[in-house]
């Protein structure tokens, strides 16, 4: 990253949250909808993006993350009758607490190791959740009722299944944790992070302990794919076993490489770029997947950056 | 020069394995002075820079830095203690501009604006070139950069493995001023070199070392006049 005045840096963030913003009011339905979801897991790949772009920790099991996030708000209002803000924050911790664990085992290792540690723990949960059907819902997943969806705030009722409510609440999420991780990264520890994934012995060597940095690096970025998943859980109202699939660990490690690992916007652009593309194409054929596949490899040949990090190499050197 | 013994070893055994690098090494750095480290490729001269480092583990024996025990400490520790280590090969950040890798060296002990004006002008050069992406850079400025970010930890002991390997002779002469500089303002220096006018024209000190032993350690001035260890244990000169 090159210098940047952080006025120009936070108005082009800022600007891409009012953009957002704006489009709820333009967007037909279906697309609001959609746009929703969008902002929702762009926030799971942010916090991916937080590990695999900025420490450079390639990790195969972030499934576990933002399922015990989507889980742990979703069983809490299900088997509890939490509210939904509690619900949330339940989610949250239970997703930094998993990512305490698993980073605290998982840190002794690196590279190709570190890969299939975190899958290997991950299918752990994806197993658990089947062999714990009663509570979980298996394979069948549970469906949070509308009633349970509700957040009541000095005598205003805001209602999740709304489209509306259910967009800005998914921008709010998106906009907060946006503006988190560009903190983040602009912050002597995101200059840590940086510098461990250039080389982490050459940094250890000027006195960091890289380790504890990982180590929080791996908190933050469960955190953050868990505040997605709770988010999910509650804003979409069904929590199920796919979501702790490897098919969700290798997705936000696809819309982060699409949209360009180690920079702010890049999880939003590799998201919305991979929704659109699947959704355009399975409206026309339905082997969909081969044309999304060709335009991934056509992608990674002629932006092997992502599309924000090809753009930041070529033009805007600035951009976080 | 006083023996006040900065920096000391005494004993130091170190494994690669089960592979036995180091054997009894005994060395002391004093303080303001030049000691150049110095025998063939495999002798554990780097070996020797890495297990003050913490990186290498300390089989047996001791390294103490001002009386304080370095052996044990975490890697990532041992700078805080006040050592500074610039590796062969130079490791830079090279994906980060100049000013950035020095930034990180500054920030890794809390160090602020003076001593990054005080390094920069120990690197004139580097000021020209804040804000370009250190990869790029030639590798004599690299070199100088690696060595600029080892010096924002304000170390009272500073590492240097083969600063001039590979640089062309004009910044070979930079990079020997340099550390003479570093030594007038108190910086002590252990050096590993393999080029014997560079040992001549810096050191205090040579130490000469052979399958993981210190033979002999000799002052620059009775090297000059008897250069007969340097073919001994290295057979050139």
């Amino acid at each position: 990253m090159r210098d940047a005045s952080p006025a120009k840096t936070y108005a082009l963030h800022i600007g891409v949250i009012a953009l957002l913003f704006a489009l709820n009011f333009v967007l037909p339905d279906y697309h609001q909808g959609l746009f929703a979801r969008i902002m929702a897991l762009a926030v799971f790949a942010m916090g991916y993006n937080l590990l695999f772009g900025y420490v450079g920790l390639l990790s195969l099991g972030h499934a576990m993350f933002f399922s015990a996030g989507l889980y742990g708000a979703g069983l809490t209002v299900h088997h509890l009758g939490w509210g939904v803000p509690q619900a949330f924050v339940a989610g949250v911790v239970c997703g930094a607490l998993l990512a305490l664990v698993i980073g605290l085992l998982a840190l002794r290792t690196s590279g190709v190791a570190f890969m299939i540690v975190t899958m290997m723990f991950a299918q752990v949960f994806y197993l658990l959740i089947l062999y714990f059907a009663a509570w979980t819902g298996g394979d069948q997943g549970l469906v949070i009722q509308q009633a349970s969806r509700v957040i009541s705030i000095g005598g205003i009722s805001l209602d999740l299944t709304d489209p509306t409510v259910r967009y800005m609440s998914a921008l709010a999420l998106f906009a907060v944790v946006l503006l988190i991780a560009l903190a983040l990264v602009r912050s002597r520890f995101g200059r840590v992070l940086v510098a461990i994934r250039e080389n982490e012995e050459r940094t250890k060597m000027l006195g960091y302990d890289t380790v504890a940095n990982k180590l929080i690096a791996v908190v933050a970025s469960g955190a953050i794919c868990a505040a997605s998943g709770a988010a999910y859980a509650l804003l979409f109202g069904y929590v199920g076993s796919n979501f702790a699939s490897i098919q969700y660990s290798i997705l936000p490690l696809l819309w982060v490489l699409l949209g360009g690992a180690a920079t702010t916007l890049g999880p939003l652009i590799g998201t919305l770029f991979m929704y659109y593309v699947t959704d355009i194409t399975s409206g026309f054929t339905s082997a969909y997947l081969l044309i999304v596949g060709v335009a991934l490899i056509l992608l990674v040949l002629f932006a092997p950056k992502g599309i924000m990090g090809s753009i930041r190499e070529r033009w805007l050197g600035w951009l976080p | 020069m006083a023996d006040t013994g900065l920096l000391t070893i005494a004993g130091l055994d170190c494994f690669y394995g089960e592979v036995q690098v180091l054997y009894g090494l005994d060395l002391a750095l004093n303080k303001g002075e030049v000691l150049c480290l110095f025998g063939r490729n495999g002798a554990g001269k780097t070996t020797t820079l890495k297990a003050i480092m913490g990186l290498v583990p300390a089989a047996a024996g001791s390294i103490r830095l001002d009386g304080k025990e370095l052996t044990g400490l975490a890697a990532h520790d041992v700078p805080k203690a006040g050592v500074a280590y610039v590796p062969q090969g130079r490791r830079l950040f090279a994906e980060m501009s100049v000013a950035e890798n020095i930034e990180i060296g500054l920030m890794a002990r809390g160090k602020g604006k003076q001593t990054r004006e005080n390094v920069l002008d120990l690197f004139p050069l580097l000021r020209e070139r804040l804000k370009q992406r250190s990869g790029t850079l030639s590798g004599g400025e690299q070199q100088m950069l690696a060595m600029a970010r080892a010096l924002c930890l304000e170390p009272q002991v500073l590492l240097l493995d083969e600063p001039t390997e590979g640089l062309m002779p004009s910044m070979i002469a930079r990079i020997r001023e340099t550390v003479a500089k570093l030594r007038e303002l108190g910086v002590s220096t252990i050096l590993v070199e393999q080029r014997v006018d560079a040992v001549l024209s810096v050191a205090d000190r040579v130490c000469f070392i052979e399958n993981g032993r210190n033979r002999e350690t000799v002052d620059v001035e009775a090297l000059r006049a008897d250069p007969s260890a340097v073919r001994r244990y290295v057979g050139v000169g």
